[in-house]
C-alpha cells in the first residue's frame, strides 16, 4: 500500500516510513530463517547453500525413514492426548475458581500460575527424577508408553487453558444462568446450554495453545522420554547433532504445515457464526 | 462468587482433577528435587539424603559461577535486545488501522506456532559460516567491489571476503534467543499499548510536548506493565535455556541450562543438577517478586 | 371481600454476613397491579425481587405467590419470571432460541413452541426478527427479546429489574408507554424495580418506598406526592421546601404548629403517627408575589430573589426569606410573550397556603 492522500495527522503512526520500514524488516528477520528452511527442503543439493532445482527426495527419504515416522506421529499423538486431557482440566478449573469461594483459593491460584514462571529445565530435569523415583513403568504398550510425557505435557498446558478460559468467563454475565433458572432450567440444563455454549470460544483458544505448547515443547519431552520412546523433537535433535540435512528441513516443514493447518481450522470453528443463520 | 459449601459436589469435580494433576506432575516431582539437591551420590544411581549442603557449596564453586553469571549477562542482554526491537513492533501493530490488527498479530504469533527446536536449527542454516547470511555478506561484497574498483577504489574492500564468524559464540547466541522470544516480548506490549487511551496522547501533544517527550512521558510510563511482563517472559526462559546455547553457541557460551542438562543426562550427578536447578529457581522466584514489588509500587504511583 | 393477594411478603428480612440488605419487609401485591419499589441505589428493592425470583433465599419471614408459600422453591420451580437489568439474553442463540428457551426446558410440545414464539415476538413487535443474533439488535430490541421471553411463560407475576435504565432518554419514554399497554394487553401482574421517580409515578398503580432495607409508605403515585408520611419520600419523590416547627396540639388528622414567620396555624398531618416533625411544601404551591394582595387566607412572607433556573416549560425561582431560609419556588412560563424572569436580588413576597402545608416524619 502506497502512501496516498494527506499527509499523516499526529498519531497516525501508522503511517510512518520509519515504523513501516521497522515492522518489515522484523516480519524479514521473524520468517527469512523458515521460509529458508521451508525453500531448500525442496532444494535438490546436499550442500543446500544454493538453489539447485526443485525436488521431493528428501521427502521420500524422510517419509521412508521408519523412525523419523515413528517419532514424528508418536509427538502427534502426544499433542492430541495432552490436548484434550488439558482442556478438561484447564476448563473444569476456570469455571472453580470463576464460581466458588474456598479456603485455600490463593494457594490454589498461585499453585496453579507456577507451571507458566518456572523455567522449563527445572520442570523436566523434575519429571525425569520423579518418573524415574516412582517407577514408572516401562516398556508399556502404545499409546501408554508416551503416558509419561504427555502427563509432563498436561502439567505445563493445563494452566494455560485455565487463563484463557478464565478471561472469557471474566465477560459472562451470570444473569444468563440466573435467567436460564428462572425460565424453568435445571441447574445442569443451564450449564449445558448456556455456560458451556458460552465458554466454547475459551475452550477452543485454550485447546490451540496447549496442541501449540505440546508441538512447540523440546525441553519437557527432552528430559521425559525414555530411551525406548521416539518423539519428533528428539529425534530432530540427534539428526542435526549429527549435521543438519535437508531431510530434517522436510520433516521440518511438514510439522509446520500441520501446526498452520490446525491453527486455521481451529480459528475457522473459532470464528463467530455468520448473520442470519 | 459463591461459597464452595453451597454446592461442593461440583466443587470438587471442578477443583480435584486439575489440583491432583499438579500435585502428580509437578508439585512432587519438584519437591523430590528440591530432596535430591540435599542428597549425597553414593554410587551410580543411588543418592542418600543427608540433608547436605556441599551441592549447594558445589554449585557456587568458580567455574560454575562463572558459568552463571554468563547465563546471567546473556539472557539480560537477548532481553534487553528483544525490548528495543519489539516495541517498535507493538508500538505499530497497536496504531495500527482496525482492519490490519488481527493480520499483524498473526504474523508475530505464526513463528511461535513453530517447534523451538525447528527454528534455533533454522538459525543455524543461516548463521553458518556457509551459511545464508554469510553467503548474503559475500554477493554485496562482490557488488561493491565491482561498484568499486572501476573507479579505483577497489582496494577499499580487501582482497578477499572472509566469512564472518557468526556462529558458536555468545552473539550467536544472543541472536538465538531474540529470534525465539521475540513474540513473547511484543504480545504483552501491544496488549498495553492497545489500552492505551488515544486522548492521553493528543492531550500531552496539545499542552506542548513533542513527539519524542509524549513518547517518553506518556507511552513508556503507561506500557509499563507490559513492558515488565514482557521482560519475565523473556528473561526467566532464557537463564534456563540450553537448546539454544547447545546448538547455536560455542565452548566458551555453555550456560547453566547446558550444566544441568549433563548433571542428569551424561554426568548422572543428580544432587548437584537439582542444586543448581533449584537456584536457577530462586533466580526465577526473585524476579517475579520484584516484578509484584513494581505492581504494587505501580498502584501505589497511580 | 378483596380478592387475595397475588404475591404476599410476610415479615421477610434478608441479612448478608450482619449487613441488613432487608428488614421485616411486609407487602401484598394485588393480581393486575402495576407495582413498583422505589428507593436509591442499595436500599433492598433488588434484594427484595430477587427474593420474589427465587435467587436469594429470606432470612427470616415468608414469601407466597398465588397462595402458595414459594420461600424456599428453586427459581426454576417458581410461576415467575424476571426481566434483567442487563437483559441476560442469550447471546449464542437466535431470537427465536432466546424465547423458545423457556418452553423447551419445561419440555413443552414442540408443535405448540412455534406459534406460542411467534405469538410473544409479535407481541413485543418483533416479528420480524425471528432468525436475528442478539448482537445484531439494539439495546431496545435486546430488552423487547428479555420481556418477550419472560412473558412467552404466562408467569403469574413477571418481575422486572430496573428494566429501563439503560436506555436512553427517548427510548425510555417509549418503552414507559409500551410496557404499561403490555401489562395492559397481558393482564399479568408486574413487580418493577427503579431507581426513577418519575418512571414509578408515570408507570406503577403503586409504589412502595424503600430506604436501607424498609418499606417507608406504599401508595398510590398521587398520594405519595401530595401526602408523603416521611420526609425522605417527600424528597426523593419530587423536590420540597421545609419549616421547622414546634408542635403545641393534635386534634384528629391536624395539628397546631408554631412557626417564627408564619406564626400560628393549622395544618394536616400526613400520617396518624406523625405527632412531631417537619412541616413540607412543594414549589409549585408557593405563590411568588410583586404587588397584588393577598389571597384569602394565605400567609405572605417577604423574601429576595437569589437565583433563577430556566428550564424551558417552567423556572425555578430560589428566594430567601428574612431569616434566612432558602425556598425554591417553581413557576409556568404559561405565555410565550411573558414578563420574563425576576432579577436576582429584587425583592418579593411569598405567598403560602395553610391548606398546602403538611406536617410529615422527619426520620428517614
Amino acid at each position: 500500500m502506497l502512501r496516498r492522500g494527506p499527509p499523516p495527522g499526529p498519531l497516525d503512526y501508522s503511517r510512518r516510513w520509519w515504523l513501516r520500514a521497522w515492522l518489515a524488516l522484523t516480519f524479514v528477520f521473524l520468517y527469512a530463517p523458515i521460509a529458508i528452511l521451508v525453500l531448500f527442503s525442496f532444494n535438490d543439493s546436499r550442500r543446500n547453500i544454493v538453489w539447485q532445482g526443485f525436488t521431493l527426495d528428501y521427502y521420500v527419504k524422510a517419509a521412508n525413514n521408519v523412525s523419523l515416522l515413528e517419532a514424528f506421529s508418536n509427538s502427534l499423538v502426544i499433542a492430541a492426548l495432552s490436548t484434550v486431557i488439558s482442556v478438561v482440566l484447564g476448563g473444569l478449573l476456570a469455571l472453580a475458581l470463576y464460581r466458588f469461594r474456598f479456603p485455600g483459593r490463593p494457594a490454589v491460584e498461585a499453585a496453579n500460575q507456577l507451571p507458566i514462571v518456572v523455567p522449563e529445565i527445572c520442570m523436566g530435569v523434575a519429571l525425569l527424577v520423579f518418573f524415574a523415583e516412582v517407577g514408572w513403568p516401562r516398556g508399556l504398550p502404545w499409546p501408554l508408553s508416551l503416558s509419561n510425557i504427555v502427563a509432563g505435557h498436561v502439567a505445563f498446558s493445563f494452566p494455560f487453558v485455565a487463563v484463557v478460559v478464565r478471561a472469557r468467563l471474566a465477560g459472562f454475565d451470570r444473569a444468563q444462568e440466573e435467567a436460564s433458572r428462572d425460565l424453568g432450567a435445571s441447574e445442569w440444563q443451564t450449564f449445558r446450554r448456556v455456560t458451556l455454549p458460552y465458554m466454547r470460544p475459551g475452550l477452543i483458544a485454550g485447546g490451540l495453545l496447549a496442541m501449540t505448547l505440546s508441538l512447540d515443547d523440546f525441553v519437557i519431552t527432552f528430559f521425559t522420554s525414555g530411551p525406548d520412546t521416539l518423539t519428533f523433537p528428539v529425534k530432530v535433535y540427534s539428526m542435526v547433532r549429527f549435521g543438519a540435512t535437508p531431510e530434517v528441513n522436510a520433516a521440518s516443514t511438514v510439522l509446520i504445515a500441520i501446526t498452520i493447518a490446525l491453527t486455521v481450522v481451529a480459528m475457522r470453528l473459532q470464528a463467530p457464526p455468520k448473520a442470519g443463520g | 462468587m459463591q461459597s464452595w459449601r453451597e454446592q461442593p459436589a461440583a466443587f470438587f469435580v471442578f477443583i480435584l482433577p486439575a489440583t491432583l494433576w499438579l500435585l502428580a506432575f509437578f508439585l512432587i516431582p519438584l519437591a523430590l528435587i528440591w530432596v535430591i539437591s540435599f542428597g549425597e551420590r553414593v554410587g551410580p544411581v543411588d543418592i542418600a539424603f543427608t540433608w547436605t549442603s556441599a551441592n549447594y557449596l558445589d554449585a557456587l564453586d568458580p567455574l560454575y559461577l562463572k558459568l552463571f553469571w554468563r547465563s546471567l549477562w546473556i539472557a539480560a542482554v537477548a532481553t534487553a535486545v528483544v525490548l528495543v526491537v519489539a516495541f517498535p513492533v507493538a508500538f505499530a501493530i497497536a496504531f495500527a488501522p482496525p482492519r490490519a490488527k488481527p493480520l499483524l498479530l498473526l504474523l508475530v504469533v505464526l513463528p511461535f506456532w513453530t517447534n523451538m527446536l525447528i527454528r534455533t536449527y533454522a538459525m543455524l542454516a543461516v548463521l553458518r559460516g556457509n551459511g545464508y547470511l554469510n553467503w548474503t555478506l559475500e554477493g554485496l561484497w562482490e557488488a561493491t567491489r565491482l561498484l568499486l574498483t572501476p573507479i579505483g577504489l577497489g582496494w577499499l574492500t580487501g582482497e578477499r571476503f572472509v566469512p564472518l564468524e557468526l556462529l558458536y559464540n555468545n552473539t550467536a547466541v544472543v541472536f538465538g534467543i531474540v529470534y525465539v522470544y521475540l513474540p513473547f516480548m511484543v504480545l504483552p506490549l501491544y496488549a498495553s499499548l492497545e489500552r492505551l487511551d488515544r486522548s492521553l496522547l493528543e492531550a500531552s501533544l496539545d499542552l506542548g510536548a513533542s513527539q519524542l517527550r509524549t513518547f517518553l512521558a506518556v507511552v513508556v510510563p503507561m506500557a509499563r506493565p507490559g513492558i515488565v511482563s514482557g521482560l519475565m517472559l523473556v528473561f526467566i526462559p532464557a537463564i534456563g535455556t540450553f537448546l539454544i546455547s547447545d546448538l547455536l553457541g560455542g565452548p566458551d557460551s555453555q550456560l547453566l541450562g547446558n550444566i544441568i542438562e549433563r548433571q542428569f543426562k551424561a554426568a548422572n550427578n543428580w544432587p548437584l543438577g537439582a542444586a543448581m536447578s533449584f537456584l536457577l529457581l530462586y533466580v526465577a522466584f526473585a524476579l517475579l517478586l520484584v516484578r509484584a514489588w513494581l505492581g504494587a509500587r505501580g498502584l501505589r504511583d497511580a | 371481600m378483596a380478592p387475595p393477594p397475588i404475591v404476599r411478603i410476610e415479615h421477610v428480612t434478608k441479612r448478608f454476613g450482619d449487613y441488613p440488605a432487608v428488614e421485616d419487609v411486609s407487602l401484598d401485591i394485588a393480581a393486575n397491579e402495576l407495582f413498583a419499589l422505589l428507593g436509591p441505589s442499595g436500599c433492598g428493592k433488588t434484594t427484595l425481587l430477587r427474593m420474589l425470583a427465587g435467587f436469594e433465599r429470606p432470612s427470616a419471614g415468608r414469601i407466597l405467590i398465588g397462595g402458595a408459600d414459594m420461600t424456599t422453591v428453586p427459581p426454576n420451580r417458581r410461576p415467575v419470571n424476571m426481566v434483567f437489568q442487563s437483559y441476560a439474553v442469550f447471546p449464542h442463540m437466535t431470537v427465536a432460541d432466546n424465547v423458545a428457551y423457556g418452553l423447551r426446558v419445561d419440555g413443552t410440545p414442540a408443535g405448540e413452541i412455534a406459534p406460542r414464539v411467534d405469538a410473544a415476538l409479535e407481541m413485543v413487535r418483533l416479528g420480524g426478527y425471528r432468525a436475528r443474533m442478539p448482537e445484531q439488535l439494539s439495546g431496545g430490541q435486546r430488552q423487547r427479546v428479555a420481556l418477550a421471553r419472560a412473558l412467552v411463560k404466562r408467569p403469574k407475576v413477571l418481575l422486572l429489574d430496573e428494566p429501563l435504565s439503560a436506555l436512553d432518554r427517548k427510548l425510555r419514554e417509549d418503552m414507559q408507554l409500551e410496557l404499561v399497554r403490555l401489562q395492559h394487553e397481558v393482564g399479568i401482574t408486574f413487580v418493577m424495580v427503579t431507581h426513577d421517580q418519575e418512571e414509578a409515578l408515570s408507570m406503577a398503580n403503586r409504589v412502595a418506598v424503600m430506604d436501607a432495607g424498609r418499606v417507608l409508605q406504599i401508595a398510590d403515585p398521587r398520594t405519595l406526592y401530595e401526602n408523603p408520611t416521611h420526609r425522605f419520600v417527600a424528597d426523593f419523590i419530587g423536590t420540597m421546601n421545609t419549616f421547622d416547627v414546634e408542635v403545641s396540639g393534635v386534634e384528629g388528622d391536624r395539628v397546631r404548629v408554631r412557626h417564627p414567620l408564619l406564626g400560628e396555624l393549622e395544618v394536616a398531618r400526613a400520617a396518624p403517627h406523625v405527632t412531631g416533625g417537619v412541616l413540607i411544601i412543594r414549589p409549585e404551591k408557593l405563590r411568588l408575589d410583586f404587588s397584588t394582595p393577598p389571597v384569602a387566607g394565605e400567609r405572605m412572607l417577604d423574601a429576595v430573589i437569589e437565583q433563577v433556573a430556566y428550564y424551558g416549560d417552567l423556572s425555578f425561582v430560589f428566594i430567601r426569606l428574612d431569616d434566612g431560609t432558602r425556598l425554591q419556588v417553581s413557576r409556568y412560563n404559561i405565555n410565550r410573550v411573558d414578563q420574563g424572569d425576576p432579577p436576582p436580588g429584587r425583592r418579593c413576597r411569598v405567598g403560602i397556603h395553610p391548606e398546602d402545608l403538611l406536617l410529615v416524619d422527619d426520620g428517614g
